[in-house]
């Protein structure tokens, strides 16, 4: 059952992930990437990651994905012309692929079945999260009020002096 | 007696799924989320096409004429004239709109609003689908919307589409802040964000009795006026302003689904409502408790939809500038106040003294917020005019 | 389903992203690349922690949120400059913002 599963949601998010890269239209891209990031929030369910998924569903393609087509928008040129894609940048990622499933197959201490783990509850996320992650939930925080201060300063109209 | 009345549609279920008594397992799994997903589409479904008359009814009292009369006893087969129609219309599409992109635009908002009913408990142990972040999936769901209306703006090419989108997702991004943020002082007080263990909870008294609970409850519920897009924050389809908005260049079926979208958005928001704040399925009081729990439920949601009607014939529409403003620069303030209001309450030991602390915080911040954005301006003394 | 098979996946997953980085002269394409990028690495931890000896110990699953929260800053604050550019260069080409260029 898991096995069909995960076959599935893998073709999903690389056909999903592949539109996104090649498709000449740029909105058609932005909402294969909308395709992609729910393939990607169904791997962390499959994995057992649920709080992960639902902050991936939220965040992802409730914000970056609405972020990203409004910004299409608002940059539109004149000319609809389709974009060239470059094919000297699909030889460097087969490459990297290659040598990547390379180190990955070599290394027999990695194939390894899942084992039973018992569920991580919401609970126990926020327990680490307030106890050996509270340095790295402040850092966040302060890194997110830069960056929205940071994004409104970049787009705010210069005033007419 | 009453238990059975109230478990009585598990009790059909079990005895439904008992004659798949020998399948493996992910069948009967499989089967029981299909039973569950058909029992909440039949219910919703009814629903909707029984407030879809209703609210013209109740509309038309509240402006001194009958609502619609001639379709049945007292105008209740409505509905029915209703979804003949739509179904036979033309199906018009514009010529150089993106095929695609216009079609998966009304499913795909249909489908968020239909998918966030899924983790609302509608009676005892009868949540559809029980995950242990019910609430954040019910926001991960809700925040898809705004991509679907925003396909279903640039789907039509249409200028006049393209700026009831762009209006209708800063409306419905601005007013997700405060929404999001009012739920968070209940989670913090119960500790879990499962709607189960919200509801079981509040087996002693509502949320909505303590002073955060109250403002918290005001605040989620103009929240959900706007992010369902009804008056008065009906800017995206108000038809005097922008034609219909994002939805202009749809007929026929595919309007009928923005519409049926629309009223499921607001039988969720107001789902979740009834479950963080009023209680859920619990009764009032102790004595009252055999009548079952799911009929608490659709009392305390009619009663919360009745009041969206309301607010529906009473005010008019806002500015969009005046509804950023007010999200902006009210509610968000007043939404984090909840959440301290909530903490001190909490940290006096729950008794009086964390009533009337948290209440002075709720105040202090109130008053402070309304003497700071007070423009000025005074309206001159109301006049009535009644229909003889 | 074995850990390696997983990891393959996500290097796929990377490597597209990478494609689409690479190949593309448009910004918010190089963008979305990113992203596809980003994605793939928390793919990756979550993997390692769900395959762990030591499950109750969430790291993986904390630096994959951490990761989602930076993302969204990221992103946010990229699309800002990509605005901010076309609203004085009148273009997205990456290749026509070359005026420091030696």
């Amino acid at each position: 059952m898991s096995i069909v599963a995960f076959v599935l949601i893998s073709i999903l998010t690389l056909a999903g992930a592949l539109a996104a890269a090649t498709l000449p239209k740029l909105i058609h891209a932005a909402l294969s990437l909308v395709v992609t990031f729910l393939g990607v929030a169904a791997f962390f369910f499959l994995l057992g990651a649920e709080f992960v998924g639902l902050v991936q569903v939220f965040v992802y393609v409730g914000a970056v994905a609405v972020l990203i087509v409004f910004t299409i928008l608002l940059t539109r040129r004149e000319a609809t012309a389709a974009d060239k894609f470059n094919w000297r940048g699909a030889v460097v990622a087969i490459a990297v692929f290659a040598g990547l499933v390379w180190a990955i197959l070599k290394t027999t201490s990695l194939s390894i079945a899942a084992p039973q783990i018992p569920a991580l509850t919401v609970k126990r996320i926020g327990e680490v999260l307030m106890t050996d992650f509270v340095w790295p939930l402040q850092c966040v925080g302060l890194l997110l009020t830069a960056a929205l201060i940071g994004a409104l300063i970049l787009v705010m109209e210069e005033k007419r002096q | 007696m009453s238990n059975s009345l109230d478990q009585i549609f598990i009790s059909a279920k079990q005895w439904l799924l008992s004659f798949l008594a020998g399948a493996p397992d992910p069948i009967i799994q499989i089967a029981s989320s299909l039973l569950n997903i058909a029992a909440v589409l039949g219910v919703f479904l009814t629903l909707f096409a029984l407030i879809s008359v209703l609210e013209r009814k109740i509309l038309g009292r509240m402006q001194n004429r009958y609502g619609p009369n001639r379709v049945g006893p007292f105008g209740l087969f409505q509905p029915v004239a209703d979804g003949i129609k739509m179904l036979i219309k033309e199906d018009i599409v514009p010529k150089r709109a993106d095929k695609i992109v216009h079609f998966i635009a009304p499913i795909m908002i249909a489908a968020t609003a239909i998918l966030a009913l899924g983790v609302i408990p509608y009676g005892r142990n009868m949540t559809p689908f029980a995950i242990d972040g019910g609430i954040l999936f019910f926001f991960a769901v809700g925040s898809t919307t705004e991509l679907a209306v925003f396909m279903a703006g640039w789907g039509s090419n249409n200028k006049f589409s393209m700026l009831g989108a762009m209006r209708a997702i800063a409306q419905m991004i601005s007013y997700e802040l405060p929404l999001i943020i009012v739920t968070l002082p209940v989670v913090m007080v119960v500790g879990s964000l499962s709607p189960d263990a919200i509801v079981a909870a509040q087996s002693k008294f509502w949320f909505v009795l303590t002073p955060w609970g109250a403002a918290a409850f005001i605040l989620f519920f103009v929240s959900g006026l706007v992010e369902s897009n009804r008056t008065p924050f009906d800017v995206p389809e108000g038809e005097s302003e922008i034609v219909a908005g994002h939805m202009t260049e749809y007929s026929g079926f595919k309007y009928a689904t923005f519409f049926m979208a629309e009223y499921f958005g607001m039988f969720a928001i107001s789902g979740l409502g009834v479950t963080l704040f009023l209680g859920g399925w619990q009764a009032p009081f102790a004595w009252l408790q055999f009548i079952p729990s799911y009929v608490w439920f659709f009392v305390k949601l009619s009663i919360l939809l009745f009041v969206y009607i309301w607010v529906r014939g009473t005010l008019p529409r806002t500015r969009i500038d005046q509804i950023m403003g007010f999200a902006w620069k009210f509610m968000l303030p007043m939404a984090f106040t909840c959440v301290v209001a909530a903490a001190v309450w909490h940290y006096e030991g729950r008794g009086l003294a964390g009533w009337l602390w948290s209440l002075a915080v709720i105040a202090i911040v109130y008053v402070g917020l309304s003497r700071l954005l007070d423009t000025g301006k005074r309206f001159a003394p109301r006049t009535y005019r009644f229909a003889e | 389903m074995t850990l390696s098979i997983l990891l393959v996946v996500s290097a796929a997953l990377f490597c597209i992203g990478l494609l689409a980085a690479l190949s593309r002269r448009h910004a918010i394409y190089i963008l979305i690349g990113i992203e596809l990028m980003l994605a793939a690495a928390n793919l990756n931890f979550v993997a390692f922690w769900r395959f762990s000896s030591q499950p109750q110990q969430p790291t993986g699953v904390m630096v994959a949120i951490f990761s989602i929260a930076i993302a969204a800053a990221e992103a946010a604050v990229g699309l800002a400059l990509v605005i901010a550019i076309y609203r004085h260069y009148r273009t997205t080409n990456v290749d026509k913002l070359n005026q420091l260029k030696g």
